[in-house]
């Protein structure tokens, strides 16, 4: 009898579909990513602490000439596994723009933990002239500001191919088989080796885009293992409650039917 | 369900000098009779009303921590994912809980919609509720700027420019809206205080609302009056106890897309700070307004456009008077409930149309489904009532209980005044 009912609120309920849908087939141009497994993915998923830290690598060595990361401090790397002293050794390595002091000058001074990653660009302007006009962007939030964020890095990470034939290239730009349009204003980063990870694994491609695409994930969404571990447990509650609360109303109501 | 009983001498002292025991029994304990065939579709008010509260609260303490000022707004919710402790359980619940307050109150609307509770005698219940309807989208449409994200910013731009559509005064409107010459600092300031302002007008409407409806209690599936004690029970223990269990699933999937998916409603660009010199490809707003959004660019003329997503709920405001039958749930109206399905998947057409450029053939689909959306409220509803023949409608709510359920041997008899 209720069935018009139910199918028009299904049908409703097929509108939250829309949004994840439309946008990301757009802003993908029809391009499938090649779909990664990822240690953080699903409910039980967690970050690969090994994974992180040759990304913070590949970041540390190739991406930071030119992309900020400026909502990570270096006190959020114990994150990925290191201790109070090798956060403090990592801070260090970089000089931090500190003051003004009595003086009212400025100064420099070896990082600290409290410290955010510095910008590789006084401002902008400094960014937009080094790089021909396009302003690299910051990559604290990459991971979570394009759709399906890690794969898509990934992706452009190892995307860059020969134009295919008759395609026109504009001055200054590379060809980029995911990047919206093709033509990226970013050269190719990442070369077989280009960096020697600590931990010996073979540097790839494949590997440091993988390896940095994770790191970038954990820069985007540090509390994700926090919010994943949480989650089962307000679940496993809820579900156990809503049984309870069910047991109550059948008792309740036993004598209306 | 007689007067306010208890023993409790603390209870009858404070009851005594302010009767506040015997008004919340009457309000929703066990001085409230409703009907007792309800469905679980009568949940989603109370449902409505617990998400309201979740909004607040989240939001009140979301607001201790966000800074309202272009330069810092999304710093600031950065800061509270990262630094604030929970700040990314508080975020994450305040901005899926306005895609699930949405959810709910869509599905109360239709359940609305379905069974004729607009109609005689609860026809300000139903505009009380569509007034709130109103103020949520505001309020929603407010608060998705507070991030100050690509979406924020362009979104906020698309909306508010609507209103230089109004002749002659269109220009000087918008530049009032924005409080300067383009969506800037004091827009976003005036919208931070608005959406702190407006969720506590909502709460004054729902008791406006709630009044209404204890005036003449729940309309239910049958959508025929109460006919005596025995089609009724207390609201409390029943309904309290049905409610409280329809909360707790609600709450499961809630947390399941808290916790699991909390940015699969949102759109990735509100993860790039507002940039004014650059517009993101696709401009699209939250999912719950894509239907409208569709009606606004279905139309060619900027005006009529803007005409007609403001007149998409302001059909609903006159529903009672457009509806000529006197039959109220949809059971008993067998071509009415066949308009009701095609209007449900109307909507949901225009939704994935909003989600998509105004180009080819989903620009002819959205204006097929916007003039179906008009046809259904102005021509169809009024129409049916004149040419539907409705099922005969069972004397008392008790009786097809009694009877196994729906049997009509009795429903050409006259109604059985049992009490």
């Amino acid at each position: 009898m209720r069935k018009g009912l139910f199918i028009g609120l299904a049908a409703l309920a097929a509108t939250a579909c829309v949004p994840a849908a439309g946008p990301a087939a757009a802003a993908e141009e029809g391009v499938e990513l090649p779909q990664l497994e990822w240690s953080f993915d699903g409910p039980f998923g967690t970050f690969d602490r090994h994974a992180m830290q040759r990304g913070l690598q590949v970041y540390r060595e190739v991406c930071s000439t030119c992309h900020g990361l400026k909502y990570v401090a270096f006190r959020n790397l114990a994150d990925l596994g290191y201790d109070e002293e090798e956060v403090k050794a990592i801070a260090a390595e970089y000089t931090i723009t500190d003051g003004p002091n009595d003086e009212g000058e400025m100064f420099e001074r070896p990082g600290r933990p409290s410290d955010y990653f510095p910008e590789p660009f006084p401002n902008e302007r400094a960014a937009a002239a080094a790089n021909g006009g396009a302003v690299p962007p910051d990559l604290s939030l990459m991971a979570k500001a394009r759709a399906d964020g890690p794969n898509y890095v990934h992706a452009l990470l190892t995307g860059y191919e020969e134009p295919p034939a008759g395609f026109e290239l504009a001055e200054g730009t590379n060809y980029n088989a995911y990047f919206p349009g093709h033509q990226i204003a970013m050269p190719q980063p990442l070369y077989e080796d280009g960096v020697a990870y600590a931990d010996g694994t073979p540097a790839t491609i494949d590997q440091m885009a993988a390896d940095v695409s994770h790191f970038l994930m954990w820069a985007a969404e540090p509390k994700l293992e926090a919010r994943k571990h949480t989650g089962i447990k307000v679940l496993i509650f809820l579900v156990v409650f809503t049984g309870v609360l069910y047991a109550a109303k059948r008792k309740v109501w036993k004598d209306v039917h | 369900m007689s007067g306010f009983q208890t023993n409790s001498r603390v209870i009858k002292w404070i009851e005594h000098r302010m009767p506040v025991f015997s008004f919340l029994d009457h309000a929703v304990g066990s001085g409230y009779p409703a009907p007792k065939n309800l469905s679980y579709m009568w949940n989603f008010g109370s449902l409505a009303g617990m998400a309201l509260v979740i909004m607040i609260v989240t939001g009140i303490l979301l607001a201790m921590q966000y800074t309202a000022h272009v330069d810092y707004a999304f710093d600031s919710v950065e800061r509270i994912m990262r630094d604030v402790n929970f700040g990314w359980l508080l975020r994450y619940i305040h901005m899926n809980g306005a895609s699930f307050f949405f959810i709910v109150v869509y599905i109360h609307i239709f359940r609305g919609l379905y069974y004729g509770s607009y109609k005689a005698p609860r026809e300000l219940l139903w505009m009380l509720g569509v007034v709130i309807l109103l103020l949520m989208m505001m309020t929603a449409f407010m608060g998705y700027v507070l991030p100050w994200g690509q979406m924020s910013f362009w979104g906020a731009k698309v909306i508010t420019n609507l209103f230089s559509a109004v002749p002659v005064f269109g220009e000087s409107i918008v530049t009032w809206l924005w409080g300067g010459f383009t969506v800037d600092n004091p827009t976003l300031n005036r919208f931070y205080a608005l959406h702190y302002l407006m969720p506590f007008i909502i709460v004054a409407v729902v008791v406006l609302h709630i009044w209404a409806l204890h005036q003449f209690g729940s309309n239910n599936p049958l959508g025929i009056d109460l006919k005596g004690p025995q089609d009724k029970i207390p609201f409390h223990p029943y309904y309290t106890a049905k409610d409280a269990f329809g909360l707790g699933v609600f709450l499961i999937l809630f947390a399941a897309v808290v916790f699991y998916a909390p940015n699969y409603m949102g759109h990735p660009d509100n993860y790039i700070p507002a940039d004014p010199l650059a517009t993101p490809a696709h401009i699209v707003p939250e999912w719950y307004f894509l239907p409208f959004y569709a009606i606004l660019r279905s139309i060619p003329d900027k005006l009529i456009g803007v005409i007609a997503m403001f007149g998409s709920i302001a059909v609903l405001f006159v529903l009672p008077w457009l509806d000529s039958s006197p039959v109220k749930s949809g059971r008993f109206r067998p071509i009415f409930r066949i308009f009701f399905v095609l209007l449900a998947i109307d909507v949901v057409v225009l939704g994935f149309v909003g989600a998509n450029p105004p180009e080819g053939t989903w620009l002819i689909t959205g204006q097929i489904a916007t003039f179906w959306y008009f046809l259904h409220f102005l021509v169809i509803l009024p129409l049916l009532g004149v040419f539907e023949r409705p099922r005969p409608l069972p004397t008392s709510i008790s009786e097809p209980v009694l009877k196994g359920g729906g049997s009509m041997a009795g429903a050409t008899a006259k109604p059985m005044e049992k009490a």
